[in-house]
């Protein structure tokens, strides 16, 4: 997530938009999935970016999650997502982002 | 009259050029970023001819291994490189470096080369009659200074200098010649060894130039038709041409063209050609230098595919096959994907598993991997393992067997233009006519978003297929 990226995101929650908020997530690997969602609740973990100390509690989904895929229309989610579930680390994915949640990133 | 058009023939050639690493982009900014010791780096970690002939990817290049034989080379592959491999080939050749500038000379029709004394004495054979225009160190020196390019080893021995087309126009710098002038002369080589190889004595009736180089002055930057400028300097006098641009997918939109062209009978032999990218030599060298690799952007390709009406024997292109990415579909990996492979085979009543070979993006990983750009072709050849996948043709379990089968190994050097699936076509001709393959798909992409005037991407494929007789 580039800097101005997450400055974006900082302005929109501070706005006061912030409770309702939730972040849709279309990251490619577990790492990113990790390193996105734990800037977006904890703060930038690399401490270089406007996020950094910043934590906004946002929680975060990936669109490849169970729970979010029965919430899309089925075509809709063959048009627009399709065979990346048979491409991408769903598995890699889902657990990076339990880590998150359970606040448990390290192990 | 009709006729089904078959491509008879394709033939690559690498012109190894160490030396003009520094005028690739990346070499040139690392260089005015941070001084000489860029240039220095860069030099010892260059490749000898001998290296770069053996290298197996090259070997492939020229036909001389099949792609298969990479699956199980361990990598990076300079590390297991035979000590001696010929630099000739059934589908190209490896030329070294005096032979590029030899064309390099022959290609500067608006003689603004002017050439190092010393280099003109020692050249001799190689560039005996041609007219060259010489001067002394002190005079190329001064030249630089006033804008010229050097040709060669800026620290170095060079050959000498390319000057300005214009002083005040920016489409006729030096540096963009020479980029320009490095793509006629390795598009002519090849040009010139397909024809020397493969029915010489019939007419070509037309060019179809396919790279992505951009020739013309400020009033029409991007002019084009190289592929007439490319036809004079291999000596062609039977034809005309014309410039297709579409960033990577040229080449395969140029072939559907080329193919278009034979079957309506306006032309009965056309062939696409194209030069290498200056621009992109050493693109990944920081990347190179961090893993502890040679600089592998070290060779500009040429291509020259000859596409004729049928002959009874050559794989055909099917034109009822053939497809391009519409500027309504989608454009995420998947939905190209799908338009590219999937949808027109289905059209013809065909399945993803039904085609022997799909000829991808075919980016060398050990030019791609230590830049961080991963292994392109893999990648997308589980995209279309996915779409089997999806369609139940396999199950998720099946994919990595898929991509095995119906997959390739990356060869090809990153020359843009280059990699989009031709590198594979002297392949597929062997295997679709003596071989056992009765269909190969080709699918190009090409990143239009780069230019700034669309955020869209591009696509086209079609399918090569035996020629029943």
């Amino acid at each position: 997530m580039d800097l101005e990226e997450q400055d974006a995101i900082r302005r929109v929650a501070e706005s006061g938009a912030r409770e309702r908020m939730l972040v849709l997530l279309g990251t490619p690997t577990a790492g990113s999935t990790l390193m996105t969602a734990l800037t977006l609740s904890q703060g930038d973990p690399s401490y270089a970016g406007p996020l950094a100390g910043i934590p906004l509690g946002l929680p975060s989904y990936h669109i490849l999650e169970d729970g979010v895929r029965e919430a899309i229309p089925p075509d809709v989610y063959d048009r627009e997502i399709g065979p990346l579930e048979f491409v991408l680390d769903k598995a890699g994915i889902v657990t990076a982002l339990e880590k998150v949640r359970t606040g448990t990133p390290s192990s | 009259m009709t006729t089904r058009p078959v491509i008879r023939a394709a033939r690559f050639v690498l012109a190894h050029v160490p030396d003009l690493v520094y005028a690739g982009s990346k070499p040139r900014r690392e260089t005015a970023a941070r001084g000489r010791d860029v240039r220095a780096q860069i030099r010892s970690r260059l490749r000898t001819f001998r290296e770069a002939v053996a290298y197996a990817p090259h070997q492939v290049m020229i036909g001389n291994q099949a792609p298969e034989a990479l699956w199980d080379l361990p990598r990076p592959w300079h590390l297991h490189s035979p000590a001696e491999a010929p630099c000739e080939g059934p589908a190209g050749a490896v030329v070294d470096q005096p032979t590029f500038y030899a064309w390099l000379a022959r290609a500067d029709t608006a003689r603004l080369i002017r050439f190092d004394e010393a280099f003109v004495a020692e050249a001799g054979p190689l560039v005996r009659g041609a007219d060259l225009a010489t001067a002394s160190p002190d005079a190329l020196r001064s030249a630089v200074a006033s804008g010229a390019e050097p040709i060669g080893d800026p620290d170095g021995r060079g050959i000498g200098v390319l000057l300005p087309g214009h002083a005040q126009d920016e489409s006729l710098a030096a540096r963009v010649l020479l980029e320009n002038l490095a793509t006629k002369a390795t598009g002519a080589l090849a040009l010139r060894r397909l024809l020397d190889g493969v029915a010489g004595d019939e007419p070509v009736d037309f060019l179809l130039g396919c790279g992505e180089e951009a020739v013309g002055d400020r009033y029409q930057r991007g002019g084009g038709n190289l592929a007439k400028a490319i036809g004079e300097l291999a000596g062609i006098r039977t034809a005309g041409g014309a410039d297709v641009k579409a960033f990577c997918a040229g080449p395969v939109h140029a072939l559907i063209i080329a193919g278009s062209l034979v079957a309506s009978g306006l032309h009965r032999r056309v062939v696409v050609v194209a030069g290498g990218s200056l621009a992109k030599l050493g693109m990944k060298f920081l990347g190179h230098l961090a893993s502890g690799y040679p600089i592998l952007e070290d060779v500009l390709a040429g291509v020259a595919i000859d596409v004729a009406g049928d002959d009874g024997r050559s794989p055909i292109i099917n034109l009822d096959a053939a497809a391009v990415h519409r500027v309504g579909d989608g454009g995420a990996p998947h939905q190209m994907a799908a338009v590219l492979t999937q949808a027109p085979l289905r059209a013809r009543g065909l399945r993803l598993s039904d085609v022997d070979r799909f000829a991808v993006e075919l980016h060398n990983p050990d030019i791609t991997e230590p830049a961080g750009a991963g292994d392109v072709p893999q990648r997308n050849y589980k995209m279309i393992a996915a779409l089997a996948a999806q369609a139940a043709e396999i199950d998720r379990e099946g994919i990595p067997a898929f991509v095995r089968r119906h997959g390739l190994p990356g060869f090809s050097p990153t020359q843009g233009h280059i990699p989009s699936a031709i590198p594979y076509l002297p392949h597929a001709i062997a295997g679709l006519t003596t071989g056992r393959c009765r269909r190969v798909q080709l699918i190009a992409k090409g990143s239009l978003f780069l230019g700034r005037m669309t955020e869209m991407a591009d696509g086209a494929s079609f399918l090569l297929e035996r020629n029943a007789g």
